[in-house]
């Protein structure tokens, strides 16, 4: 599974949809996600990619859509 | 080490429904519990100010104490909703209370104060002997009546809250706590010398829903014990789900975290003392029981403390 299809399996998973968002789609302005799945989402994403997000990158706006996952997930590698 | 003598609240008497909101923003009131679990809230009248209130959660403490004001060396007011920059209210509740010459310092720090309070109580009142600590808030007057950000407007009401820190005597004892800030968020809950309050709820969730587990184990493993040994868990009532969230990742059953926010709403400061008189009325501290308190705010600035009867 590439990387893209692992981000996406984690938000079908904490939102509880078969949601398939484009990739720059805002996860929470389109309703994919609430305000509460943000945590799981980080916290799935930690687990997936074996990295640790400092709360210093709690920061929304990182995990609003596909890409910007993406794009942390590069500046982190 | 010094004790927790007793709690005190006071809610102003009018009831704002989910119902009476609901209308104005254009939402369902089934919609504010779901992400809330706030069914109503309090809001004070348009005299009564941030020190009326916290004068009468002081009074309801002192009595539920058995005591008065003649052994109170020092007071501590948290409020992030004063009427005025300065003095802020804590001379004004001093006066109110008949303290005059008492030292009257004020924590407006919204959201943490009332924890922050009592944990510098704690390590003042061998200095002070009693040492009261008041959190009081007119959220209403904060938020944005014109429901500009209806995720805030349906979260806030209004109330105070108090609790009488003795060095010699009470039901509890503090045992440990630990106090944290990280102003690089500061922005993201604020108030502006112009405007309503402004809040990144997203931000806000994200933060707070993992440093407030991590202060609380923190705190458990500074006095040698772990979550399992907590009986109760009183919080800032933030919001409900975000109580749900932190007894999840603490794997804590969720009835061990007291909750009375579907009646008052998020009170900032004031919530977790008056939930504590709440649960003090209705239950409070037997011997050897371990109690945690903890809150997170604007800040950020987020803690925990551990009690014991």
């Amino acid at each position: 599974m590439n990387r893209k299809a692992q981000i996406l399996e984690i938000i079908r998973e904490v939102a509880h949809k078969d949601v398939n968002p484009g990739a720059d789609e805002s996860l929470f302005e389109s309703g994919i996600l609430d305000s509460f799945a943000l945590p799981d989402m980080v916290s799935a994403i930690e687990r997936e990619f074996k990295i640790e997000v400092p709360d210093a990158d709690l920061n929304p706006r990182k995990f609003d859509s596909v890409a910007r996952i993406e794009a942390y997930l590069d500046n982190r590698a | 080490m010094a004790f927790l003598r007793a709690f005190g609240a006071y809610l102003p008497s009018r009831v704002v429904t989910n119902e009476m909101l609901a209308a104005r923003l254009g939402v369902e009131p089934d919609w504010i519990v779901s992400v809330s679990g706030i069914r109503e809230r309090r809001y004070a009248g348009e005299q009564e100010t941030v020190a009326d209130m916290a004068v009468k959660a002081a009074r309801d403490c002192l009595t539920r104490a058995g005591t008065d004001q003649s052994r109170i060396g020092l007071l501590i007011v948290a409020s992030g909703s004063a009427e005025r920059r300065f003095p802020g209210p804590a001379v004004t509740v001093a006066a109110g209370l008949g303290l005059a010459g008492v030292p009257a310092l004020d924590l407006p720090m919204a959201s943490a104060g009332s924890l922050f309070g009592m944990a510098l109580a704690d390590r003042l009142a061998g200095q002070y002997r009693d040492v009261l600590v008041v959190a009081s808030e007119k959220m209403s007057t904060i938020v944005d009546q014109g429901s500009a950000d209806r995720n805030v407007l349906i979260l806030f009401g209004d109330g105070a809250g108090a609790c009488l820190i003795s060095e010699r005597e009470g039901a509890a004892s503090i045992v440990a706590s630990s106090l944290h800030s990280d102003g690089a968020f500061a922005n993201d809950l604020h108030l502006p010398f112009q405007g309503p309050l402004e809040m990144n709820g997203r931000s806000v969730i994200m933060q707070a829903s993992r440093k407030i587990p991590r202060s609380i184990q923190e705190t458990l493993a500074a006095a040698g014990r772990s979550v399992e040994d907590v009986e109760v868990f009183l919080m800032h009532q933030a919001n409900q789900n975000l109580m749900d969230r932190v007894a999840q990742t603490l794997e804590a059953p969720a009835e061990r975290f007291f909750s009375n926010i579907s009646r008052y709403g998020n009170t900032s400061s004031a919530s977790m003392l008056i939930a504590a008189a709440e649960w003090s009325q209705q239950a409070g501290f037997r011997p050897g029981m371990p109690v945690v308190f903890a809150a997170f705010g604007a800040g950020f600035s987020w803690g925990a403390l551990l009690a014991a009867g």
